[in-house]
């Protein structure tokens, strides 16, 4: 059989178990919390009578154990089932909750890594044709500076640049600077493009809209992930270049350009896919501080507003697509990395 | 923008407050660009603030969640609240910046038997977004959905004194209360209470039909609601606006940043640490009102060392109220004396001596109930109100000159309604108050109430509780509520902290009246009263 295709069943069998364990992890650690989506949603004018109505229309009064075979039977059927939101007559599904959302944070990834993994990689490859020289050390002091950071103040930061492109002339700070220094710092500003600092979108945002309104929040991710994935192409190309064959090419007469293109770089993608891969699914699962600052409605969010109401139903749906997101992208990887290499490919 | 747009901002946000002359004014205009005309006319209508038709308005909530629903059983935090129900709907009757009780729904009403009957005149002509007419029937339908055994309203525990409601004739609603309550009217204006359509013999909440001055065109729950006026709306030349967005902002910092980049025109709840740099920017005014809200730290005194009253006494003679006000809450907050009746409700008074920091006093009344020293446990969260836990700290600080060991005790802020309040001997917890005194008493002070936070039962309390309530003579009311306050006082059980303020921001081209403090966003309503005066 095929070593790829051998893999990817492997795999997907594993995946699946895995997802059945995570599912039993998730059920049992929410039923482990305190209080329920009867008394989050009635707070603190909850009456007996009323949290007990509650609990009998969304079936919270009966035993976990078999609401656990309800859910597990109801996905197997491919139905998330119905979110604790929903009343008599107004059914709101899991699937049509999450489906925007993940839209969303699908959305704001992919620009993202549009724009990150290209960038990465092309630094990454500078940085090691380059290395140990002055652009080498810039790249590398400037995004460890911004991974350095934590996410929520790269992206307040980014905030507070939009909004002193406005404030900065009127400020005491400009005020007590000499006047053709605040002037030209506040040229600086207004060559600043006026991004939206709240990215709520809704479904019927135009898609060049949706662009612009996501910059903030994907330039924020990108400036935090940048430094990992370069980090990683630069260690692996130089990494390679160590190898006699890469002598031989250099003995050949090859630029050093081409060395690192067509050599060095097709056998470094392991590690390097594997960081991307690890990258893109943090993109997708962890981003949740980068939307509450930039006010952004993705699954992240979702699924922090279903734990505090307790609305078990969306957040298993939510923890299982985040786990669902890391075995597929990690299996990703480990295609990518069977396929670029010849070895893995074609076993004695 | 340049320099001579940037100070005729300025100077437009000076005119409200008197600090520049039309002619200064006009001049900057000119500077900037604008015909003397089209100057005069921008001082003008930032000077005389007369309500403007037209205009689009987004407006930043504190609150959103994708739990929320337009079912007013539910409307837990300001998002619903003034989306869905000071927007979209009417109740009965509503508060007014004055904190008196008026018609809405209804054109008129009055009672008799002591207050016991009550007939409501519902407003002619008054129609659903649909066009169907306003009955009596879609009333009873209405407020019976928050009454039964199979109800999950919040607000079914307003409704328990109400002994049944009949539609007689169209126009007319009677309620029958199981004893005289002469402010069952402000009762009516409470933002659960709203009117809804009748289908079927049930209230139809779902198709979001209402009476409101706005009609819902678009809603994804914990992200923005979208709303457009409503041309066939009962109140004359209301409302101003043409549309509303109301956008979930829960994110403090994002909030105010939404306000200082022009992304939204109002913000509820502002940060008050960085309350002084929004206040920088030309474009923005703070909108401050003290409210009916009030925290309070509810001790259980049917429990020991709480169930000695001087013990609760002591407690309250050992803290610093004012340093509260001033470290925690920076200034946003009236100290308040263990009277949880704000001083703009009707009947309120302030029962004397003022409960202050004072350490003899503390020992005094620690000595009175036989004890030297005293170690009690403070539960608090900021769930509570935030703020709780510093409060807390600073509690600790104070009490301990005082002889008392305050041992702060941080819960969880997940869930605190549940485990914390009213299960804790000592906690913090918030009110955000109620329009009339008898209301407030009702449900957090009366004997038999589930929300009796410190389970106080003052038998003399209860009895001027019920008689205050269905007597409609003003005077001797007055001398009641007096009673009742400084009952509460003295012996009550809940430590009244403070008064909180709604403190929210706005940009400049939004005007409006007098701002209620029976709610937060002007009462809700501020979709409907408010206007823009600048484009």
């Amino acid at each position: 059989m095929n070593p790829v295709a051998r893999t990817v069943l492997q795999r997907l069998g594993l995946g699946l178990v895995t997802l059945f364990i995570v599912s039993i992890i998730i059920f049992s650690a929410i039923a482990m919390l305190p209080g329920d989506f009867a008394r989050a949603m009635l707070g603190q004018s909850a009456t007996p009578e009323t949290v007990a109505a509650f609990q009998r229309e969304i079936g919270i009064d009966r035993p976990p154990v078999e609401r656990y075979f309800v859910w597990v039977g109801q996905m197997l059927h491919g139905d998330f089932g119905s979110s604790f939101a929903s009343r008599t007559g107004y059914r709101r599904t899991v699937a049509e909750i999450i489906a925007p959302r993940l839209y969303n944070t699908m959305f704001l990834a992919s620009m993202t890594a549009l724009i990150a993994v290209p960038l990465a990689l092309g630094l990454g490859i500078l940085a090691a044709l380059y290395r140990n020289g002055w652009f080498d050390r810039l790249v590398n002091a400037v995004t460890l500076t911004t991974i350095s950071f934590p996410e929520f103040f790269v992206a307040y930061m980014l905030a507070y640049l939009v909004i002193s492109r406005d404030t900065f002339i009127g400020s005491e700070f400009a005020q007590s600077l000499p006047h053709w220094l605040a002037l030209s710092l506040n040229w600086i500003l207004n060559a600043v493009p006026k991004f939206p600092t709240l990215s709520n979108v809704n479904d019927q945002t135009p898609f060049w809209e949706h662009v612009w309104r996501v910059a903030l929040p994907a330039i924020t991710l990108t400036l935090v992930i940048v430094a990992h994935m370069m980090r990683m192409t630069r260690a692996a190309i130089i990494n390679m270049l160590a190898s006699p064959y890469i002598d031989m090419a250099r003995l050949k007469g090859m630029s050093p350009m081409a060395i690192v293109l067509r050599h060095a770089l097709p056998n470094a993608w392991a590690p390097i896919v594997t960081v991307v891969a690890f990258n893109l699914a943090y993109l997708v699962v962890g981003v949740v501080v980068v939307e509450v600052v930039f006010v952004y409605p993705g699954i992240g969010q979702l699924m922090v507003d279903a734990v505090k109401s307790r609305d078990v139903p969306v957040v298993q749906a939510c923890a299982l697509i985040f786990a669902a997101t890391y075995i597929l992208l990690n299996l990703t990887a480990d295609v990518i990395s069977i396929a670029t290499n010849p070895r893995l490919l074609h076993p004695r | 923008m340049s320099e001579s747009e940037y100070k005729l901002g300025i100077a437009q946000s000076l005119i409200g407050r008197g600090k520049i002359s039309r002619r200064d004014f006009i001049h900057l205009g000119l500077a900037a660009g604008l015909t003397l005309t089209a100057a005069d006319k921008l001082f003008v209508s930032t000077a005389r603030a007369e309500p403007l038709q037209g205009g689009f308005a987004k407006l930043g909530m504190a609150h959103g969640a994708t739990t929320d629903s337009i079912d007013p059983a539910g409307y837990l935090d300001t998002f619903t609240q003034t989306a869905f129900s000071g927007s979209m709907s009417n109740s009965l009757t509503e508060v007014d910046a004055k904190g008196n009780v008026q018609p809405d729904l209804a054109e008129s009403f009055e009672s008799s038997d002591g207050a016991k009957t009550w007939v409501f005149k519902l407003r002619k002509g008054a129609t659903f977004h649909n066009g169907k007419n306003v009955t009596a029937d879609d009333v009873v339908t209405s407020l019976r959905y928050h009454m039964g055994d199979e109800t999950k309203s919040a607000a079914k525990p307003l409704l328990e004194p109400v002994a049944s409601i009949k539609a007689d004739g169209p126009e007319t609603v009677l309620f029958t209360l199981k004893s005289g309550n002469a402010d069952f009217p402000y009762i009516m204006s409470d933002y659960h209470l709203v009117i809804m359509p009748a289908k079927d013999g049930k209230a139809d909440w779902g198709s979001g039909v209402r009476t409101g001055a706005f009609v819902l065109e678009n809603f994804q729950p914990g992200v923005s609601a979208k709303l457009k006026r409503n041309p066939n709306y009962f109140k004359n030349g209301k409302p101003y606006l043409d549309e509303v967005e109301f956008i979930a902002i829960t994110d403090l910092a994002a909030r105010m940043a939404a306000l200082s980049t022009g992304e939204v025109d109002y913000i509820g709840r502002a940060d008050l640490k960085t309350l002084g740099m929004l206040k920088r920017n030309p474009k923005v005014e703070i909108v401050e009102v003290t409210g009916y809200g009030h925290y309070t730290l509810p001790m259980n005194v049917t429990m020991a060392p709480f169930d000695n009253p001087d013990v609760r006494m002591a407690l309250k003679w050992a803290i610093n109220r004012q340093e509260i006000v001033d470290k925690i809450f920076l200034g946003h907050a009236t100290v308040a004396n263990d009277n949880p009746i704000a001083p703009a409700i009707k009947f309120a008074t302030n029962p004397q001596p003022q409960h202050s920091f004072d350490p003899e006093k503390a020992k005094h009344y620690l000595k009175k109930a036989g004890m030297e020293k005293l170690k009690v446990d403070l539960s608090v969260a900021d769930a509570a109100f935030a703020g709780a836990v510093d409060a807390a700290a600073l509690i600790r600080e104070t009490a301990a000159q005082c002889g008392i060991d305050v041992n702060v005790v941080r819960e969880a802020e997940d869930a605190y309604w549940d485990n914390v309040w009213l299960k804790k001997p000592w906690c913090a917890s918030y009110w955000s108050g109620r329009a009339t005194a008898d209301w407030m008493f009702t449900q957090a002070f009366a004997a038999d109430s589930s929300w009796n936070e410190s389970f106080w039962k003052n038998p003399r309390f209860n009895e001027l509780l019920v008689q205050g309530r269905a007597e409609t003579d003003e005077a001797k009311r007055a001398a009641m509520y007096a009673e009742m306050q400084q009952l509460t006082h003295d012996d009550g059980g809940s430590i009244v902290l403070v008064f909180n303020n709604f403190v929210s921001a706005k940009s400049s081209k939004l005007a409006h009246g007098e701002v209620a403090p029976n709610w937060e966003n002007d009462g809700l309503k501020m979709a409907e009263r408010w206007w823009i005066a600048t484009a």
